[in-house]
């Protein structure tokens, strides 16, 4: 499965969620749902400022995130992390965070699968032996 | 008549400023941790404030 199958998959189980795009670990867009350029690199970007801010407040702790939600009284952000990758969505007011954050790392875990399973090679046909002369 | 309009202005005032209260979205941050933990920021916080913009500005 690719990056924009599994965006696809999870706009569509997860109604709460409004727009996602998924990032690599430099923060370049891997895939976006709905499609629109300019709104997924303005969402990528909030999504590694985010990140940041995020990490220099728990520097001192010694402990790293993996997920945060920016909650606002006209809709959420959040963000979650695995494996280097990592997946911003925006939604309503007042969301499940829970289900969110589920369906957002049931997201990053099926692509990190998909990555991991061996490409199956294409079979060769092979010629049919030619009748002993 | 006036006590029982009194008694419901008490009981049922504070009664419709505590639903309103919790029917508005209340703005926070909420981080997760890899050792389980999660920490909420509220918007007093200083660093709530840098992370509510951002989350602004893509909203």
């Amino acid at each position: 499965m690719d990056a924009a199958s599994a965006l696809a998959d999870l706009t569509e189980i997860s109604t709460q969620v409004e727009a996602a795009v998924l990032l690599d670990e430099a923060g370049a867009v891997l895939a976006a749902a709905p499609d629109d350029s300019l709104r997924s690199e303005r969402l990528a970007r909030t999504a590694v400022d985010l990140l940041a801010a995020a990490r220099e407040r728990s520097e001192s702790s010694g402990r790293t995130l993996t997920q945060l939600e920016a909650a606002l009284r006209e809709g959420s952000v959040f963000v979650a992390r695995d494996d280097g990758r990592s997946i911003v969505a925006v939604t309503g007011a007042s969301p499940t965070s829970g289900l969110v954050f589920y369906d957002l790392r049931a997201c990053l875990r099926t692509l990190a699968e998909a990555e991991k399973k061996p490409h199956k090679k294409p079979r060769v046909r092979r010629p049919k032996d030619e009748p002993h002369a | 008549m006036r006590r029982l309009l009194a008694v419901l202005l008490l009981v049922v005032g504070p009664l419709l400023y505590l639903v309103r209260r919790r029917a508005t979205p209340h703005e926070r941050v909420h981080l997760y941790y890899d050792d389980g933990s999660m920490v909420t920021l509220e918007p007093s916080a200083p660093q709530a404030e840098r992370l509510l913009a951002l989350a602004r500005a893509a909203l």
